[in-house]
């Protein structure tokens, strides 16, 4: 336990400040998770959805819940059911395997719902683009309220996106 | 190490398999109209990679290879599902790769006919008896991971079986080659799996150079190992944290994810992407790290090095993490050596299966890989090969910063009329393969193979007889690829 304490003590707190969506001023993260709670009355909760991605955008949105970026800290979580969630993160170009599963996913999600793909896949179909086996992006399956370029994007991109939407609602 | 296609007949085929030491690929080419289909295996033979080729003329079935390696059983109905060639004899003939749902039957033959597009059920196998229930998962995950299905047959919280059906993230990877030109298809070579980005692209380049008879530069050599070496430790830090999570100890994710970020910037700044994506290319590398860059990645190794041995203690003394780790998830040597476990999951189930060490070649065979194995197969056998081989790929990096040859990075390298190869790099999960046809100058064929072939299986009993709740943390100390096997 003790070295436990000795970590949390020696390495203190390395969260950086939270990203602004794009050609807007300078907020700090208090605001933003003020806002977040404005627009939602409580904590944003997001569910993730591979529909098809080479894993590398799942890396990169892990990454967004490490200290540097802290989205928990922002108020916002990743959750385990689309029933709980306000918002889903969709990844690749759908497969057509994945289709149905995806379309299942954002029904269970309640209204109001906001959808962001991540990834050049997600937006465009990526390399891999429309085929026998591919849907390509992800808006051509559901509707997409913001899309976040990128291959991967990073995560201060992917943060951009989540924060993007959720201002799109207001 | 790369090696070219050998034809052989139908003796030769089996006689291939009952003298190879172990399969690592098997896949089906419509060769037509020019030639017919074929079977192809990829075997490693005394450390040797073999390719053998048996043509299938205007027919489509070839000797059943699952009676030598069990492991067999999915690539052939993978190789059916998308060539429509069939093991003769096979006891399990479902489709694997095909769902219903995509628009095409058969979608690498030239002459592919449309499908319907309507998903069919599966036949799952039934467990019965008193008190047996199933629990499905998936293939959408309570996690951010990849999509697949797990079918669990349980008593209480014990599992009895577990039945995994993959397949979801098939996007048409193959296919998508051969509509690519040689040259710039390496960019999808390096999106087969996100997290095995170098290993991939080094093994495409590496089939493209050996088919046109080019031989990167020898700093070109030293700089993807340099890479592949980096890719390595940035996974293993996901995976260890990942695991101390899975267990309860979320002090354990916060600070690997906190090493794993600093890491990916250090790449970002000296490889120009935070997952090294596009750094390797045809005839070499696409950029190179300055000595200043070089100087701090050496120097990162330092720093790290000292916090991954202070979190090992910490791993090491939690009680309740290692009650969590030990005997968890066990594979035993023997059942590894069956089954044709390979890679990391191998290594930790005292398998020495490494390719670097086997048939070093390049900076491996300058700078000497230790091995790191376990015997005890467990979930905390896989986490102390991960930290073992952390600690091993910082002494490579370190040892390749501080003599890096000189001269240029990339060789010209002209794409062949016709011509084939294949090559194999040991990547952070295992060997990764990837076959090469070319005809014309286009992508007639390639293959690219994932370990996560392998140890899929393998994790269906590795689970026999533990709780439900372990799963998690079972499946993630393989940490297998579905889209490097879906493809």
């Amino acid at each position: 336990m003790w070295q436990i304490v000795k970590l949390f003590a020696r390495q203190g707190i390395l969260t950086e400040p939270a990203p602004v969506p794009r050609l807007e001023e300078a907020v700090e993260a208090g605001r933003i998770q003020a806002e977040v709670l404005a627009v939602l009355g409580r904590a944003l909760a997001i569910r993730q959805v591979d529909a098809g991605s080479c894993n590398g955008c799942e890396l990169e949105i892990q990454a967004v819940g490490n200290p540097y970026y802290n989205l928990e800290g922002l108020g916002m979580r990743f959750v385990a059911s689309p029933r709980h969630a306000d918002l889903l993160l969709v990844t690749g170009p759908v497969s057509r395997n994945m289709e149905q599963a995806l379309r299942r996913t954002w029904e269970a999600v309640p209204e109001p719902k906001l959808v962001v793909a991540i990834g050049d896949c997600a937006c465009d179909g990526g390399i891999f683009g429309e085929s026998y086996a591919s849907r390509g992006r992800v808006a051509n399956v559901i509707p997409v309220d913001v899309t976040v370029p990128g291959c991967p994007p990073p995560p201060l991109e992917i943060l951009r996106g989540i924060l993007a939407a959720v201002r799109r609602t207001r | 190490m790369s090696a070219r296609p050998r034809h052989v007949d139908r003796a030769g085929w089996v006689a291939a398999a009952e003298s190879a030491d172990r399969l690592v690929a098997l896949w089906g080419v419509d060769r037509r109209p020019q030639g017919g289909f074929a079977a192809c295996a990829a075997y490693v033979r005394k450390g040797a990679l073999e390719w053998v080729d048996l043509d299938l003329g205007a027919g489509g079935a070839y000797p059943d290879l699952s009676r030598f390696f069990p492991h067999a059983v999915r690539m052939q109905r993978a190789a059916f599902d998308l060539v429509g060639v069939r093991a003769e004899g096979a006891s399990d003939e479902r489709p694997w790769l095909d769902h219903g749902a995509w628009g095409s039957r058969f979608p690498l033959r030239f002459d592919a006919t449309p499908a319907d597009g309507a998903a069919r059920d599966y036949p799952f196998v039934r467990v019965e008896g008193e008190g047996v229930h199933e629990i499905p998962v998936g293939p959408v995950h309570a996690g951010i991971i990849e999509p697949g299905h797990f079918r669990f047959s349980v008593v209480g919280e014990k599992v009895l079986r577990l039945e995994e059906r993959l397949g979801y993230t098939h996007k048409g990877i193959e296919r998508r080659f051969t509509e690519l030109e040689p040259l710039e298809a390496r960019r999808l070579a390096g999106r087969v799996s996100g997290d095995s980005t170098v290993a991939y692209a080094w093994a495409y380049c590496q089939a493209l150079e050996a088919a046109a008879g080019v031989q990167a530069p020898p700093r070109a050599a030293w700089l993807r190992a340099l890479a592949l070496e980096r890719e390595r430790v940035a996974n293993h830090l996901g995976d260890l944290g990942a695991l101390g999570n899975d267990a309860a100890l979320a002090v354990g994710l916060a600070h690997f994810s906190r090493l794993r970020e600093t890491w990916q910037r250090r790449s970002r700044e000296a490889f120009g992407h935070r997952l090294m994506m596009d750094f390797v290319a045809p005839g070499g590398v696409a950029a190179e790290p300055g000595t200043v860059q070089l100087v701090a990645i050496a120097d990162d190794c330092d720093a790290l090095e000292r916090e991954v041995r202070e979190l090992r203690t910490l791993y090491d003394e939690h009680a309740g993490l290692q009650d969590r780790f030990v005997t968890t998830g066990r594979v035993t040597p023997a059942l590894a050596a069956q089954l044709g476990l390979t890679g990391l999951a191998a290594r930790a189930s005292g398998q020495p299966i490494d390719l670097r060490v086997e048939r070093p070649a390049g900076p491996y065979a300058a700078l000497g890989v230790r091995i790191a194995t376990q015997r005890n197969g467990d979930v905390a056998a896989r986490v102390n090969v991960r930290f073992d081989e952390v600690f091993e790929s910082l002494r490579l990096i370190r040892e390749i910063c501080a003599r890096l040859p000189g001269g240029p990075v990339r060789a010209p390298c002209a794409v062949p009329d016709t011509s084939a190869a294949m090559s194999a790099v040991e990547g952070w999960r295992g060997e990764v393969l990837v076959a090469l046809e070319l005809a014309g100058g286009r992508i007639r064929r390639c293959h690219l193979h994932d370990p996560s072939w392998q140890n899929w299986p393998v994790l269906e009993h590795a689970v026999i007889g533990n709780i439900v709740p372990d799963f998690p943390l079972i499946n993630k100390s393989f940490n297998l690829s579905y889209s490097g096997h879906d493809l």
